[in-house]
């Protein structure tokens, strides 16, 4: 009885935030790809799940690395196959609750991990070679979070980072996050260069709330899902803004994919919690070109093979085949788009 | 208002870094094997509280790592994990897991070798000194954990250290004795409030920095019987803020890392205050070579949320003269992210564990 007021605030808490993450997108009468889901990708071995699907990459084999919430979060990585590989990671101090894992051009696996305020750079064997941000000392017991909403954002510390990239130059790139609101440009070598936005949510250019994705293209221009504000913001490499993408719904997760023509990917996944509607107007993956000009959409919520239950990232490496790995249905889909119709009209920006 | 107050913040920071003002030190040029230690595929550290090396070179680093966990659905919560001890050999060869899942292993602090191959660890949550023997069975036990953790957590500082099931005293730092001693003083007894280090005189006395809670050192018998404890809080002589750091020289002198004081403070084997060392920083782990010709190294080490500052880690006579400087706060070989530990059994061949990149480096100083 006593904690009945605390449930109902709790409920009309969720409520809330479900009805405002649930955004439709502007962009109208987008051509729809068609795509085939490879059925039974991933093979695990027995005794060994995926939870939470949160980060999803391969490298240039075409290996697949799935960053999951299980148990304890751990990282798996898979061949081209599907057939699984080996962990990375075991039992890693940066390793709380998972967030994304992306490999960058030489084949270093990075996972950020938004339990620990770390981002974790593996090399190719494995084994750590770098780390970013500062796991809070257990000593300080438990704590409601950590750093305190509101505090500063330190150059070196951050705040439930949920993302990384990296331009051609090797600088780093992070989006921090949940409890800062910005994207901290590293060089190389983790040395902070600078930063855009703080740790104060906002929704006037250049400011964030809730930096949820980051995908750098082969300009170096920095393309950042501003997932509560609906919107992907682009920056130059000096994290200057060039422009603002607010047709696409919510951007939850963003790809850029290599090659002389780089496509932009962006999901506009559907919200936690599932509430009466939302699967209408949610869901769907935009591909795009760099400018923002929409080229096509794929995708549904279902939670159903084949649809998706909250997208949380995608891998682009070949722009045709998409690996998404989905929050709520705890799996990896392989995706084999086809090929476009030649294009009439595409939906405008 | 806030930027200018940020400004002029980080001017004092900044102005405050550089150690020595008055004369350059001279820079010790130094090579540094950056991976000196080679681990199965499932082990990995995390960061490296402490590291230290046996009589035969052996390599041991207590880290934190896995997952510090307190239990739910329970008479109260309990905290467990969160640190392991390993033992690599000389060539950097994984040996073996000491102490795995120890009851004590919860927030790595340091780990010491005594003259006789022991191997002792200090864990600053558990509030522990934990003496395992060459072949990694426990030998004796100082201090005791505290049973659960409080909900919410009041500040570090006042956990550990009080007697199961007394009254919680009110939660700060200067708690001190239940006795009613001075604050920072400790109780006169073997609780301890995060200690940091150990260390050891030639009649096997032990030595234990205590610490972050407690502003004191402790000293036992060699059979682990407490017999007396010096220092509070404060900046006097004697006095400490937050001792980090303890290491002994042959003559029996304790030489004490005084962080928050920016001091190493020298005491007689009784705690009588003799002088200190400053211009070194703010030290945070120091050690004393062996052979004919002792030093004394100490490190500036940076703070976890700021590479861009300090960092640098001195050579010293045992008289508190500076012999040079080397390194400086970062990521890369070479670079040092918060050093809290380091092994100078040799004076010129040294490990350092980081706890800002997760890893031990194996350090050799350019002689002239």
């Amino acid at each position: 009885m006593k904690s009945y007021p605390t449930s109902c605030i709790a409920i009309a808490a969720l409520l809330t935030s479900q009805v405002f993450a649930q955004t439709k997108a502007k962009a109208q009468n987008v051509p729809e790809i068609a795509y085939d889901s490879v059925p039974n990708f991933l093979k695990l071995p027995p005794n060994l799940y995926l939870g939470e699907s949160m980060g999803v990459a391969t490298n240039s084999k075409g290996h697949i690395f799935v960053f999951t919430r299980s148990a304890n979060t751990r990282l798996f990585e898979f061949d081209q196959n599907g057939t699984y590989v080996r962990e990375i990671g075991e039992g890693s101090y940066g390793f709380e609750f998972a967030h994304s894992v992306r490999v960058d051009p030489e084949d270093n696996i990075w996972a950020v991990d938004e339990g620990t305020n770390m981002v974790i750079k593996f090399n190719p064997a494995g084994r750590v070679v770098m780390v970013l941000g500062h796991r809070p000392e257990a000593v300080a017991g438990v704590v409601a979070q950590s750093p305190p909403p509101g505090a500063a954002a330190e150059k070196y510390i951050l705040g439930r980072p949920t993302d990384v990239a990296w331009d051609p130059q090797g600088n780093i790139f992070v989006s921090d996050g949940y409890i800062n609101h910005r994207v901290v440009k590293y060089d190389k070598n983790g040395r902070f260069l600078k930063q855009v936005g703080s740790e104060k949510t906002g929704s006037e250019p250049s400011q964030f709330n809730t930096p949820h994705g980051i995908a750098v293209d082969a300009q170096g221009n920095v393309y950042v899902s501003d997932r509560a504000n609906h919107r992907m913001q682009v920056f130059d490499n000096n994290l200057a803004l060039k422009s603002i993408y607010d047709n696409i719904g919510d951007s939850w997760t963003v790809c850029i994919s290599p090659g002389p023509h780089q496509y932009l990917f962006t999901s506009n996944s559907n919200p936690n919690g599932n509430a009466p509607g939302s699967w209408d107007i949610t869901g769907e993956i935009y591909k795009m070109e760099l400018n923002g000009t929409i080229l096509g959409r794929f995708g549904h919520a279902s939670k159903e093979f084949g649809g998706f239950q909250v997208v949380h990232m995608m891998d682009c490496r070949n722009p045709n085949t998409i690996i998404v790995a989905e929050i709520e249905s705890w799996r990896v889909q392989k995706l084999l788009l086809k090929p476009q119709a030649p294009a009439k009209t595409a939906g405008g920006k | 208002m806030r930027t200018s107050l940020q400004i002029m913040l980080s001017a004092a920071i900044l102005a405050a870094v550089p150690a020595d003002a008055q004369s350059p030190v001279p820079q010790i040029a130094f090579d540094s094997v950056a991976d000196p230690l080679k681990f199965p595929d499932n082990i990995h550290l995390g960061e490296a509280a402490g590291v230290a090396t046996n009589s035969k070179g052996d390599i041991f680093v207590y880290t934190r790592t896995g997952h510090p966990t307190i239990s739910l659905g329970t008479a109260r919560p309990f905290a467990h994990g969160g640190s392991r001890l390993f033992q690599f050999d000389k060539t950097g060869k994984f040996v073996r897991e000491i102490g795995k899942d120890s009851y004590g292993f919860e927030v790595a602090q340091q780990v010491r070798i005594d003259p006789r191959d022991n191997i002792w660890i200090v864990d600053q949550m558990s509030s522990m000194v934990i003496k395992f023997d060459p072949n990694g069975q426990i030998q004796l036990l100082l201090g005791r954990k505290a049973e659960s953790e409080r909900l919410p957590a009041g500040p570090a500082a006042g956990r550990g250290g009080a007697a199961p099931g007394a009254p919680e005293g009110p939660p700060s730092a200067g708690r001190g004795g239940r006795g009613g001693g001075l604050p920072g003083a400790g109780s006169q007894s073997d609780l301890f409030q995060r200690p940091t280090d150990v260390a050891w005189d030639a009649a096997g006395n032990i030595y234990v920095a205590d610490g972050f809670g407690n502003s004191r050192v402790a000293k036992f018998d060699k059979s682990g019987k407490f017999i007396k404890s010096w220092g509070s809080t404060g900046t006097a002589n004697g006095q400490f803020r937050t001792v980090h750091g303890i290491a002994i020289d042959a003559q029996g002198n304790v030489y004490v890392a005084d962080t928050g004081n920016r001091r190493i403070q020298v005491f007689d084997s009784e705690g009588t205050f003799k002088t200190q060392i400053s211009d070194i920083g703010a030290p945070a782990a120091i050690c004393i070579s062996g052979g004919a010709h002792p030093y004394l190294y100490s490190s500036n080490s940076n703070p976890p949320e700021d590479i861009d500052v300090a960092g640098e880690i001195y050579k010293l006579e045992l008289d508190g003269k500076i012999v040079g400087r080397f390194g400086k706060a970062g990521k890369l070989p070479k670079e040092f992210g918060t050093v809290n530990s380091i092994d100078c059994r040799s004076e010129n061949d040294l490990y350092v564990g980081e706890l800002g990149n997760w890893r031990v480096q194996k350090l050799t100083l350019h002689s002239k």
